[in-house]
């Protein structure tokens, strides 16, 4: 990976992510690098790695961060988030990246789809007669195969 | 007993023998479970990519529920994580359920007090316990070595299950598995995540970080991998095969749900426990406990 460069740096990036839910303590983070010894991503793949992202986004590396491809390598598991000894939320914190990035235009297209499929329709598989058949035929009852509800939850769309 | 089935997305669709064992084994304890038909997605699928949608669809099923009466029983660890977790900060937080309740308004609900959601598992340990269950159990699993994978979201974030299991030492559902006479496999790197929810951004890498369980558990001499979540089955049963292929290894390890192995015990026949809807076979593996099929 490459240098850390900090000639991009966004001094107002930490006040912002200190606003989020679940960033507040990140500046107690004292590098004891206990979240990348835990993390189940890290041992498969060394490009990812949480201690370097808080280290990225309290420099105010925000472009860099958000835009990076491995936030989104987080699987979200709390490995890091229980065991940090500082108490900071590191799951959560990379779950406000995610969130950033997102409204920034840098989420993969697996991620948008499966918003789209929920604000859209409810579900990530959404259900057909075929499903309801397979299940009757196995003596589970039908479920809706469709959802008028989800239009008012996001009227927006 | 009595509570909501909330089943989520993935299982009516693709965990049909989950669901299944599920319903015969909580029907064989007294334990109803409601179908509430308006249930939607938990909202864990979005949180990465919209919070505050993800916390309004929790809303809208916890609401469904406290509109019928009744808790939440869920089958699937990531609702059930998704779920407790909005119920954990409407709870706490009077300004953000104002705010959420503004939104369901618009789809005639509200939350008012809260319900309690609970992993189908959680409520076999505590609330049923191994005792009544034992009562239940018609045959011994005796020589059936099971590795139990607890994955993430049953147990974690602790902040929000109030510690009915341990996290750096889990143990809930190593004590279910024992009282059927099975022998609990420990192995290597137990806590590990499946990698389930890094499909959808990275395939290759997920099914890395799952070929590492299967390496452990296959080291560790256990017969069969229990578990308690669909996402981890997809990847350890539905995408076995695509892990052998691709790291050149052969593992053939049965993936069975906590409740398939408990309707064993029980008594049930393999259809009756969607057993022969598994990916990978467990015919052999189970021969000892069925008689021969014609």
């Amino acid at each position: 990976m490459a240098d850390i460069d900090l000639s991009k740096a966004d001094s107002g990036f930490r006040k912002e992510l200190a606003s989020q839910p679940g960033s507040e303590k990140l500046a107690a983070c004292f590098t004891c690098r206990t979240c990348m010894a835990s993390c189940p991503i890290g041992v498969v793949n060394s490009r990812f790695n949480p201690f370097r992202i808080i280290r990225m986004a309290l420099y105010g590396l925000k472009e860099e961060v958000l835009a990076s491809e491995f936030i989104w390598l987080c699987s979200s598991c709390y490995a890091c988030q229980e065991r940090c000894p500082q108490g900071v939320c590191i799951t959560d914190f990379m779950t406000v990246l995610k969130n950033m990035a997102l409204k920034e235009g840098h989420a993969p297209t697996g991620i948008r789809a499966q918003l789209d499929l929920v604000k859209g329709q409810g579900r990530i598989y959404p259900l057909d007669d075929f499903d309801n058949k397979k299940r009757n035929k196995i003596g589970l009852p039908s479920l809706p195969t469709s959802c008028e509800i989800i239009k008012e939850l996001f009227p927006e769309r | 007993m009595k509570y909501a089935l909330f089943l989520g997305c993935t299982i009516p669709a693709r965990s049909r023998n989950y669901e299944l064992s599920a319903r015969k084994v909580a029907n064989e304890l007294g334990i109803e479970l409601v179908d509430v038909e308006s249930f939607l997605c938990c909202g864990f699928p979005i949180k990465a990519s919209d919070m505050k949608a993800a916390m309004l669809m929790g809303a809208y099923n916890l609401a469904l529920a406290e509109e019928s009466d009744l808790d939440i029983c869920a089958l699937c660890s990531s609702c059930t994580s998704a779920l407790t977790e909005v119920a954990h900060q409407l709870a706490h937080d009077e300004a953000m359920k104002n705010e959420i309740n503004a939104e369901l308004a618009r789809a005639n609900l509200e939350y008012k007090k809260g319900v309690k959601v609970r992993h189908f598992a959680r409520i076999l340990y505590e609330e049923v316990g191994a005792e009544e269950l034992k009562k239940h159990f018609t045959k011994s699993l005796e020589g059936l070595r099971v590795a139990s994978h607890y994955g993430c979201h049953y147990i974690k974030p602790s902040e929000i299950y109030e510690n009915f299991d341990q996290v750096e030492d889990p143990h809930t559902l190593d004590e279910l598995i024992s009282i059927t006479g099975a022998t609990v496999v420990n192995y290597a790197n137990s806590k590990r995540c499946c990698g389930g929810p890094v499909l959808p951004v990275d395939e290759k890498l997920a099914m890395a970080v799952a070929k590492e369980k299967l390496d452990d558990v296959l080291a560790a001499g256990a017969d069969a991998i229990n578990l308690v979540c669909p996402f981890c089955s997809v990847m350890y049963d539905s995408n076995q095969k695509g892990i052998e292929a691709a790291f050149e290894k052969t593992y053939s390890i049965p993936v069975l749900y906590l409740p398939q192995i408990l309707g064993i015990a029980m008594g049930f026949d393999r259809k009756e426990l969607g057993l022969n809807l598994n990916i990978v076979k467990t015919k052999e593996l189970l021969s000892k406990y069925y008689e021969p099929e014609e």
